[in-house]
């Protein structure tokens, strides 16, 4: 009895159940503010959207897991530059699709790669690293697209994203789900998936049993380049066009899905389970609050103000006084 | 003691180096540089930057960090013009919003030392969001840019006071601020609560005043940032200062400020946004292309920054 109590309490603080409750309630209030929110074709509609934060998120989690005051700033220039890059290949063909998916996620996990290598081995603090570097490949993609933008999506890929494939279901949402099944069985099944919670939660430890601690931290920043090159692909899919800076408006809710989650900022602990439904509940919240009507400066202070909140519920770190 | 020893417990005297070394190639490139007009214009374009970063390295030195400094300027811009056309436009009206303005920098620190110090939020997150609610009220107040300040602002600001320019004044200001700082108990605790926040509690500091404070000190540095922007703008604008978080947080690392607190001074901020400063006007005037411009920069800045921590990491 007791510990079916204890039970039932710790599923109630568990952030996976709170982000899950918060994404049925939003839609409630979406329902009631105008009817035919929640309806199925455009609950679809909003799972597209989270998947292309979900994707960003899934490398963002890996970095905050991983820890040493692990952060990705560097996600929202990636995004656009997968994106300029995949529409450049593709240039409204099917046939340039394959090519399209391998550069738009190859540049990315390379420039990733040096994030890494910048934060392990000369030791550049992550957010000042990925920021820095935003500001690099902001450049780069000035010169690159000489400030006019070009490329646009193949049918195909558009189809993919926007169209439903089987089911009334697009073809992203099964993509999220295979990312969402090899993130799960990477972390909790694999040796590498365990080195992330072991450098993320005490390196020192992690160096005593000889695990190659810098190779694996370098190796998380490429990743989450890789991933977000590939949001990317999904960006310029779903929109047809891209301009340069097209992903900036996912960094800050890429970091905030994941710490919604219930991964600790400090590294460690956590999951991608919890991060995919930060992604749900954050994209409800931000259609909910487009639904409401609001002015753009209402939508922000409201915004801004659930972080807040979200951050008293579990963003709140350790006392001094035990 | 080596030069590399010295230069290990003194990183901002490599920052000054490169700063002479800047000055030297932006006067070859650009002769008019050492102008006084052209000097005092180049001033009032630093200004902003060098005022957010001494406030900003206060909050790095007890080990924290404020995103949110580009958005506490255009609030505190929005702000004061408002207040000053409100009030007619008079001299008195102009004293009023200047007060006003400096009143929300203060606030705007203290709600941001109150969540991370008080409620034990993360620093990072925590500033991000309240960076969102300070720029969303910044739109409130002043949707669209606009509102001019009556002339005698802008013309005070870039006239001379005394014999010296008042962005000088304003500059020698913020160098003799940092300096007093840097010898007040104030200082030394803030470094012990960056460098170790266990031991500095243990030994009975009071760590939520010290952070608060440091976070007010920031917005009261991103005020001034916001009246000497005001100056040169002479008017309203509430998407200013979208930059001003990364490039304060560079000037800081390039100052010499260990990012992960408990090390550094001011001073060397200032430096350090006299040298991203330079950086940006010798690209200018080295002749690139233009779609080349912000890639050079970024790569410069980029290396600048692992150049610094590889000198200040201990």
């Amino acid at each position: 009895m007791n510990s079916n109590q204890s039970r039932i309490t710790a599923l109630i603080a568990d952030p996976l159940t709170i982000a899950i409750a918060a994404s049925v309630a939003l839609l409630l209030i979406g329902e009631i503010l105008s009817p035919g929110f929640a309806q199925g074709t455009q609950i679809v509609r909003l799972l597209t959207v989270a998947a292309i934060l979900g994707i960003v998120a899934a490398g963002q989690n890996i970095v905050i897991l991983g820890g040493r005051e692990g952060i990705d700033l560097s996600v929202g220039s990636l995004i656009s530059l997968g994106a300029v890059l995949a529409g450049n290949m593709m240039n409204g063909q099917n046939s340039g699709i394959p090519l399209a998916v391998i550069v738009a996620g190859g540049i990315p996990f390379l420039i990733g790669l040096i994030n890494g290598i910048g934060i392990t081995f000369v030791r550049i603090p992550p957010l000042v690293m990925t920021l820095g570097m935003t500001a690099v490949i902001q450049g780069g993609l000035v010169v690159y697209s000489q400030g006019v933008p070009s490329g646009a999506a193949a049918p195909l890929l558009s189809g993919f994203i926007n169209q439903p494939l089987v089911f009334g279901i697009p073809g992203i949402l099964f993509v999220w789900v295979a990312i969402a099944a090899i993130m799960l069985f990477v972390l909790r099944r694999t040796s590498f998936g365990f080195a992330i919670y072991a450098i993320g939660s005490n390196e020192r430890a992690a160096t005593l049993v000889g695990l190659p601690v810098q190779l694996i931290r370098t190796l998380i920043y490429g990743f989450s380049g890789l991933f977000a090159g590939l949001a990317g692909v999904c960006v310029i899919g779903y929109t047809g066009t891209s301009f340069i800076s097209v992903g900036d408006q996912y960094v800050l809710p890429s970091v905030i899905a994941v710490v919604i989650g219930g991964t600790s900022l400090a590294g460690g602990a956590g999951g991608y389970l919890g991060t995919m439904a930060g992604a749900v509940a954050l994209t409800i919240l931000q259609s909910v609050l487009i639904t409401l009507n609001l002015d753009v400066w209402a939508r922000q202070v409201i915004f801004g103000l659930t972080l807040l909140a979200l951050m008293l519920l579990y963003g709140r770190q350790k006392k001094l006084r035990v | 003691m080596t030069m590399f020893h010295l230069a290990r417990r003194q990183p901002w005297l490599i920052t000054v180096l490169v700063f002479v070394i800047l000055a030297i190639v932006n006067t070859i490139l650009q002769p008019s540089f050492v102008d006084p007009t052209v000097m005092r214009s180049n001033l009032s374009t630093f200004l902003p930057l060098i005022l957010v970063a001494i406030g900003q390295t206060y909050v790095i030195l007890a080990g924290d960090i404020d995103l949110s400094v580009g958005s506490i300027v255009a609030l505190v811009n929005v702000v004061t013009v408002t207040v000053i056309t409100l009030l007619g436009g008079t001299l008195g009206a102009v004293f009023g919003g200047l007060a006003a303005g400096f009143c929300v920098g203060l606030l705007c620190g203290l709600i941001n030392g109150f969540f991370i110090s008080g409620l034990r939020f993360q620093p990072i997150v925590t500033t991000f969001a309240t960076g969102i609610i300070f720029a969303g009220l910044a739109i409130w107040v002043l949707p669209q840019a606009g509102l001019p300040v009556p002339d005698a602002y802008w013309q005070t600001y870039t006239e001379s006071l005394l014999g010296l320019p008042v962005v000088l004044l304003v500059l020698i200001f913020g160098a003799i601020f940092t300096l007093v700082v840097s010898r007040l108990p104030f200082h030394t605790r803030l470094i012990a609560v960056g460098g170790n926040r266990t031991g500095a509690f243990q030994s009975g500091l009071q760590l939520g005043g010290l952070r608060i404070g440091a976070y007010m000190i920031s917005g009261a540095f991103a005020s001034f940032a916001a009246l000497c922007l005001t100056g040169e703008t002479a008017s309203g604008d509430p998407l200013l200062g979208a930059s001003l978080a990364l490039s304060s947080i560079s000037a800081v690392v390039l100052g010499g400020t260990a990012l992960a607190g408990g090390f550094g001074n001011a001073t060397g901020s200032i430096v350090g946004a006299l040298v991203l400063g330079m950086i940006g006007n010798v690209i200018f005037f080295a002749g690139l292309p233009f779609e080349y411009q912000t890639l050079v920069q970024g790569l410069i800045v980029l290396a600048a920054l692992a150049g610094g921590v590889f000198v200040t990491r201990r």
